[in-house]
């Protein structure tokens, strides 16, 4: 593997039919880094890493190690280094687990390599299935396996692709709470000699294992730094808590009882209330907030957003 | 090596199959069949490799080729303008061409043909070189699934069109009949016949042999990828347009040699052996037989030609309506052909034997199927695809 690099992106902006989904993204990943992307429903997160795989047309320009990417195919952007997953693990069901990696580790084969019949297990691919420890299920095929297994199929296949930018989205979507640890371990391992950008809408996954993140809304970067700074942005509370909350100096009952604060905003909102009904036991002294909203989430994610 | 282990083993009972089928061709069916059978044999085995083309660009590639009349066409017309031109002689003109054109002398595309290595050469290159122009132009352009069927099925409509409108140079409708000698041979001999017979066998034999390693190369698992998920192999950094060219073309090979030796073997080619209703029919076979598995398609391709010429002499005109019923009740409610049949009374013996509703069996095939669609958020929903076949099974 080559050295690290970074991600910068200028000025991208993505439209389909006079709609924009990106509007102008300034983003720049350092190398090395394990960046979270967060950020409402609509936000353009995917849009973004469409653009940057050139599934989507972009204008603007975004470079990694130094190459402009925009305007290249899908299949010469992954072979300048980047890899990505999708939200819905896509792996060659029909293939088993060594074949799927195997065809991930080939762009580069010559022909003659290709219409030769695959001998053993080549070394790459081997460390790859120690590392995503899939190592026992190898001659499986990847239909049968769990949906967790397929994310880390996925995530393997980018390692025996050797990317040196993996960008990967919502990788722990539906996993259980140890594989979503399992997962966040791996990728901090990752990230030590790659670069690593993950879509996320699981906040305690995000701050269990983000370096860095940067919060999207309407096709802009509205805010970026580490957990806590983004955590502390009142933008980013605005975002995700509805207008009546910010300005508000105390965060009383009012505000929370307020209907933008009510089902509205939270419903559309990227947090999910599972992730926040998690972060109760961090408030064990507010007052549940008046209103018949489903109040005790409501107060909850706000405090936690505000305290971090 | 035991029974049992051979035939658990893939590839020896790849060898076993082929084996098997080579004393059945050359031992079994020269004593079995009289000259007549013999040589209906030779055009039905034609067929199947045709289908064995068939078999890895729409059993493993997905790609729905619907126009293979095309090639099998091209290399027949290349391997009977060499048999007319050897027929009349030196200096005289193809029958043909004396009773209907106004030519003195043969058109300039007609001389190359002359040559006999030249035309050996285009009997399989020709087809594959219109295959690859074709191709990059439909893959590129990223044209799939059904799409890239009815645009196969036209241009098979609208070669089969344009040879019947160049009456003085292709013979027309009548195609390029009468066909006497074969490089020196007399085909009236049945000698000569049988031997016609012989080559078919061993090329059938030889293109299966070569197909099924392209379908068990890295290549063939890479061709499986493209099929099911297009869009993930680009971004592993492969181009799928050329995956897919790579089988369309070998297609367009294998139907170029089987339209070149069916010359021969039948003495005749002509439009209405290439153009739509011939092209579906080489497609049925497969179908029936099994698309994704070498054996089941060249058998299958046997069964239905052999079929269509027993059914067609009782029932000349219900042969049709039967015919586009087996297409589409294979299509339909048997998506892994004949040969998948055994597969399913398995697992519905396992699921009885395990002491499981016998619901379980439909439980098994759903789940291939639901499987599949949810790999398909990136978007080839529309794709052909073929059943869930265990890639070891070929042959």
């Amino acid at each position: 593997m080559s050295e690290l690099s970074g991600l910068g992106i200028r000025g991208l902006r993505v439209s389909f039919d006079g709609f924009t989904a990106v509007d102008g993204v300034d983003l720049d990943v350092r190398p090395g880094d394990l960046r979270f992307l967060i950020g409402p429903n609509g936000a353009g997160k995917t849009t973004l890493v469409d653009a940057v795989t050139g599934l989507v047309k972009a204008q603007g320009s975004v470079r990694f190690g130094g190459e402009e990417l925009l305007g290249r195919s899908v299949h010469r952007i992954a072979r300048s280094g980047i890899g990505r997953t999708f939200q819905t693990a896509t792996v060659f069901e029909e293939l088993t687990v060594l074949q799927n990696l195997d065809i991930a580790a080939g762009a580069g084969r010559g022909m003659l390599t290709m219409l030769r019949r695959r001998k053993g297990v080549p070394e790459p691919v081997a460390r790859a299935l120690e590392t995503v420890g899939l190592a026992d299920l190898a001659d499986t095929l990847a239909g049968t396996l769990a949906h967790g297994q397929k994310q880390w199929l996925e995530i393997g296949m980018l390692l025996v692709q050797d990317v040196r930018l993996l960008l990967l989205d919502e990788p722990v979507a539906g996993m259980s709470h140890d594989e979503r640890q399992a997962t966040g371990e791996l990728l901090e391992h990752i990230s030590e000699e790659r670069t690593v950008v993950v879509i996320e809408h699981d906040m305690d996954f995000m701050r269990s294992f983000a370096r860095s993140v940067s919060v999207l809304h309407a096709g802009r970067v509205l805010s970026e730094g580490t957990v806590a700074e983004v955590q502390a942005d009142p933008r980013v509370q605005e975002v995700y808590l509805g207008h009546a909350a910010v300005g508000d100096t105390t965060l009383g009952d009012t505000a929370l009882g307020d209907t933008p604060l009510g089902n509205a905003p939270l419903g559309n909102a990227a947090l999910g209330n599972a992730d926040l009904g998690d972060t109760g036991p961090e408030l064990p002294d507010e007052p549940e907030p008046a209103g018949g909203t489903p109040g005790g989430l409501t107060g909850a994610a706000v405090q936690e957003v505000r305290g971090a | 090596m035991t029974l049992p282990t051979l035939f658990k083993d893939p590839s020896a009972r790849a060898w076993t199959g082929v084996g098997a089928a080579a004393v059945a061709l050359f031992a079994v069916a020269p004593l079995a069949l009289s000259d007549f059978r013999l040589g209906l044999l030779a055009k039905y085995l034609c067929t199947a490799m045709v289908a064995v083309g068939i078999c890895l660009a729409w059993g493993r590639g997905g790609l729905l080729t619907l126009g293979q009349g095309v090639f099998f066409g091209l290399g027949g017309y290349a391997m009977a303008m060499h048999l007319k031109i050897a027929d009349a002689g030196p200096g005289n003109l193809p029958d043909f061409m004396q009773l209907y054109g106004t030519a003195t002398e043969l058109p300039w595309w007609w001389r190359p043909f002359g040559n006999p290595l030249f035309a050996l050469a285009a009997t399989v290159l020709l087809p594959m070189a219109v295959a690859a122009i074709l191709g990059s132009f439909i893959f590129r352009r990223r044209v799939k699934g059904a799409y890239f069927a009815i645009l196969s099925q036209a241009l098979a409509a609208a070669f089969a069109i344009w040879l019947i409108g160049q009456q003085a140079t292709t013979g027309g409708t009548n195609g390029l009949t009468d066909i006497q000698g074969f490089f020196g041979y007399d085909l009236d001999d049945p000698v000569n016949q049988r031997m016609v017979y012989f080559v078919i066998a061993a090329v059938l034999l030889l293109l299966i042999v070569l197909v099924r390693q392209l379908m068990h190369s890295r290549y063939g698992e890479l061709l499986v990828a493209v099929r099911d998920s297009e869009e993930r192999v680009r971004f592993l950094g492969y181009d799928p347009a050329n995956v897919k060219l790579v089988a369309y073309v070998v297609a367009a090979g294998t139907a170029g040699l089987a339209g070149a030796l069916f010359v021969p073997a039948v003495g005749i080619i002509s439009p209405a052996m290439i153009g739509i209703v011939p092209s579906i029919e080489f497609v049925i076979g497969a179908a029936v037989g099994g698309r994704a598995s070498l054996a089941g398609a060249v058998l299958g391709a046997i069964g239905v030609a052999w079929a269509k010429t027993a059914l067609s002499e009782e029932f000349p005109a219900a042969w049709t309506y039967f015919q586009g019923l087996l297409f589409i009740v294979a299509l339909a409610f048997l998506p892994g052909g004949l040969v998948s049949l055994a597969g399913i009374v398995r697992r519905r013996r396992a699921s009885h034997g395990s002491g499981d509703a016998g619901g379980n069996m439909d439980g098994g095939r759903d789940g291939d199927a639901g499987g599949r669609a949810d790999g398909d958020t990136v978007g080839n929903a529309g794709e052909e695809k073929a059943p869930a076949v265990p890639l070891g099974g070929a042959v």
